[in-house]
């Protein structure tokens, strides 16, 4: 009841002239477009004369040989595909049955909400820490696995030998645990924001606990676990630091996950405060390539969410 | 607030003040000196406390780049400067031979105390063509050693560095195979093997890998007590790395004109093969004649006083001749 309040109306007649709040909104938000549009601006310029030069084979080139201006991405493309994908295949379902299991009362709230505390602090660990953790503790697990696994499960072209410490299935399982956080978090609030209602009709028809779970509650929530899934592999693609320092940086290709790969951003972290001339454009043109892919997957996921929220639209 | 705290305050402002005044001296470069210029800088201040420096460890390219901007008031680099480089700094340039280091092959084989590799295996690991320890080429140059039967897991660095840079220099000397599949520069492509970030992204490699081997700084690889290789020399000797026959091939280098030498393939029999200079970039004129006299008297405290630091931290000090030569170009400095 706002007509009975004096503060209200005081309030009020503050508010006359130009809407300050409304132009301050405005000026940030307007800065934050025209930010993104500069880096950009300056990537593509950064890159031009590479551009110019190696055009789109630049993309499929395999070779990357500072000294012999010769520069092309393709082994860092597939690689920051390959490693990220590898780590949302792994985090994928480790994180949707922690969600599930934060979201139901299978144990009391106070145990619930320290699980929930323990996997958000994961977040918060420095990139650089994760890649000192994964030299000193992934990487020997990793290479044991490797030196078994080229012997038992020779054939298989993604175990094959030799067996190395720093290799993609290192970074990938480094990646799967920093983002298992965003995969969670996003997760769980998108399965408590169920409405009760829903959990209540399946129940009152006679679904189990499961039934009602993977019937009703999943997939009302599954926009809010596809947008988490892409956050995730945003955030995977443009991982920096743990990749450059886990990952072996090469660019060799290769089907073994035991071999060392390169990503995009492994790449520019590692060859940018050295590199000049060509080397710097030919950076700029690979930073612009992620640039490229991660907006491609923010828009694919943006679509993905809306058919998804189209879908379950009726039973919200 | 009581009036007892605002004269507290004031002193502290006043000491504030005081501090802005002393003499600023910031760099930036190498990030392989580093260690020992910051720790010239601190020293250097307990005995001038009116002057204070700042050395960034942003590599040598990026030192390259900032002092050609002007942003710093002196650069380095372990690959000094191009002519074509020093062309475009409008104030001239003048490089000074500041320090020196050797670069090891470190490698992990236990039960192997001493190893010696020939040059045929130092370019032949590099460039995939020798992938096993009992390789006959290495085995003949190691008699009495028993060497495994294990595949050889190398590392390099995976970041741009004036340590490759080295390497791949001294590599091509010796090398034809090498200079034509892979050359020289500060960050090249090896055929083989797994790229650690930085020094210590190397070192781990090694440490963690039984067979492997890398390339890195004698400072670091005695400062993390890793097994480095005795290297064949251009006599045909195997040279063990050490301050001793840094030292040596320091002392056979000739020194042109403008103090930039690489003892790329050193020949007298004591020599360590791969050594090199790292270098102060300095402008030839400063507008500022305060900093400027500051810089000449810090840059002298290194060459002289500053040596002396050199060798518990891993570095080869300057043989006095280069000292000398390091001196007069310091004085042509306006």
């Amino acid at each position: 009841m706002p007509e009975n309040n004096p503060d209200s109306r005081a309030i009020a007649e503050v508010r006359v002239g130009p809407d300050l709040f409304h132009v301050l909104c405005w000026v940030a938000s307007a800065a934050a477009v025209a930010t993104l549009g500069w880096i950009v601006y300056e990537i593509v310029s950064g890159a031009w004369p590479a551009i110019q030069k190696f055009g789109f084979g630049f993309l499929t080139s395999s070779s990357w040989v500072p000294n012999r201006e010769n520069f092309g991405v393709f082994p860092f493309i597939v690689g920051t595909a390959v490693s990220s994908l590898i780590a949302i295949l792994l985090a994928f379902p480790l994180g949707l049955a922690i969600a599930i299991f934060l979201s139901e009362n299978f144990l009391p709230l106070p145990v619930r909400q320290f699980v929930r505390f323990v996997i958000e602090m994961l977040a918060a660990i420095p990139s650089v820490v994760y890649g000192l953790w994964g030299i000193f503790v992934v990487i020997p697990i990793i290479k044991a696995f490797g030196d078994w696994a080229v012997v038992h499960l020779k054939g298989i072209p993604l175990f094959e030998g030799p067996a190395y410490g720093n290799s993609m299935l290192t970074a990938s399982v480094v990646l799967a645990l920093m983002i298992l956080p965003t995969l969670t978090a996003i997760s769980r609030n998108a399965l408590t924001a169920v409405p009760k209602t829903l959990r209540e009709g399946a129940y009152a028809l006679g679904a189990t606990r499961w039934e009602a779970i993977l019937g009703v509650i999943l997939p009302t929530a599954a926009p809010g676990v596809v947008a988490a899934t892409i956050l995730a592999l945003g955030r995977a693609m443009g991982e920096t630091m743990a990749v450059a320092m886990l990952i072996g940086n090469s660019s060799r290709l290769s089907w073994s996950l035991l071999s060392p790969g390169g990503t995009l951003a492994g790449l520019l972290a590692n060859q940018f405060g050295e590199a000049d001339g060509l080397q710097v454009n030919s950076l700029m043109f690979a930073a612009l390539i992620l640039v490229v892919i991660t907006l491609f997957v923010n828009v694919a996921g943006e679509l993905v969410l809306r058919y998804t929220q189209n879908q379950t639209a009726g039973i919200r | 607030m009581k009036p007892a705290s605002y004269l507290l305050l004031g002193a502290a402002l006043l000491g504030l003040s005081s501090t802005t005044q002393a003499q600023q001296l910031s760099g930036a470069g190498a990030s392989f000196p580093a260690p020992l210029y910051q720790r010239w800088g601190v020293e250097y201040n307990k005995v001038n406390p009116g002057v204070q420096v700042n050395y960034q460890s942003v590599g040598s390219g990026a030192g390259v780049k900032n002092f050609t901007a002007g942003i710093v008031d002196f650069g380095a680099s372990d690959a000094a400067m191009s002519d074509a480089e020093i062309a475009k700094v409008a104030n001239g340039v003048v490089m000074i031979p500041a320090t020196a280091g050797e670069v090891v092959y470190a490698y992990n084989l236990p039960g192997v105390k001493s190893l010696n590799l020939p040059r045929e295996a130092m370019a032949g690991i590099y460039l995939g063509t020798i992938t096993k320890w009992n390789d006959p080429v290495i085995a003949k140059a190691n008699e009495g050693v028993t060497l495994p039967d294990l595949p050889i897991q190398v590392a390099s660095r995976s970041d741009g560095s004036g340590t490759t840079y080295i390497f791949t220099q001294h590599l091509s000397a010796i090398s034809k195979e090498f200079a034509d599949k892979i050359g020289t520069d500060k960050s090249v492509t090896f055929p083989v093997g797994v790229g650690g970030k930085g020094n210590d992204g190397v070192t781990a490699l090694i440490k963690q890998s039984p067979g492997a081997i890398g390339y890195v700084e004698y400072g670091y690889a005695k400062l993390n007590g890793l097994a480095m290789a005795n290297l064949e020399n251009k006599a045909g000797k195997f040279i063990a790395p050490g301050g001793e026959s840094g030292a040596a091939t320091l002392a056979n280098v000739v020194m042109p004109e403008n103090l930039r030498v690489w003892p790329v393939d050193p020949e007298g029999a004591g020599d360590y093969p791969i050594a090199s200079f790292t270098w102060l970039l300095l402008y030839k004129k400063y507008d500022d004649a305060a900093k400027l006299k500051a810089l000449k008297d810090f840059v002298t405290y290194g060459l002289t006083t500053g040596q002396g630091f050199a060798d518990e931290l891993g570095y080869i000090p300057l043989p006095a001749p280069v000292v000398d030569k390091a001196k007069a170009a310091l004085a042509t400095i306006e």
